[in-house]
């Protein structure tokens, strides 16, 4: 595939979706442990989102960095925004600012079973 | 040169860092499946520069791997990062 088919994909993906983790492994079970830290934030805050597992197609591995302009994965897209990778989220979380940015884009938790 | 070495003075010239820690953590993710094995493939590293005054987190982070592009196209395979600047204060830990 094409950088430019990678790209198209990438779009598609993160404008059908409020928020999307592009990680390694899926949320049930992330295979690497940045990924695992942000998919338990966003399970703590409560807030659905679509994971892309980017180990299963290398052109995707290598396509979403190029896609950000960030060299590393996980990364974290809200409403076709990038957001950060794990450090960024983790801090924002540890601020407050995760959440109030969920909320500010209207993206409501799920009620906490 | 080691690779702790190449990372600090890459940043040196091009953050000016008033602090400036390199961290190699490679030893905590020897076991991991795509751990390169090499010792030198995973770092933490805090960096504080006026040049990320007024940045969003995104930005300044994109400074930093801007600087490291070279070493996180080859060997380098995660970093940890925090970025302040002067006046901010320093994260607990």
């Amino acid at each position: 595939m094409s950088q430019d088919a990678i790209n198209d994909t990438i779009r598609q993906t993160i404008t059908e979706n409020d928020v999307v983790l592009f990680m390694k492994g899926n949320a049930k079970f992330p295979q690497c442990g940045f990924s695992a830290q942000v998919a338990q934030i966003l399970d703590h805050v409560a807030v659905p989102y679509k994971d892309v597992n980017v180990l299963e197609d290398d052109t995707l591995r290598e396509g979403i960095k190029v896609f950000t302009n960030w060299p590393t994965i996980p990364q974290l897209y809200v409403k076709g925004e990038f957001v950060g990778g794990c450090d960024i989220i983790r801090e924002m979380f540890q601020e407050g600012e995760l959440q109030k940015l969920f909320q500010d884009k209207g993206i409501a938790a799920t009620a906490q079973s | 040169m080691n690779a702790e070495k190449r990372l600090k003075e890459k940043l040196m010239l091009a953050l000016e860092p008033t602090r400036l820690d390199v961290i190699n953590e490679s030893a905590l993710h020897a076991g991991h499946r795509s751990s390169p094995g090499t010792g030198e493939s995973h770092f933490r590293i805090l960096v504080v520069s006026d040049r990320f005054s007024g940045l969003t987190r995104v930005a300044r982070h994109r400074l930093v791997n801007d600087a490291l592009a070279d070493e996180l196209s080859g060997r380098i395979h995660a970093l940890a990062l925090t970025t302040l600047t002067p006046d901010e204060p320093m994260p607990e830990q």
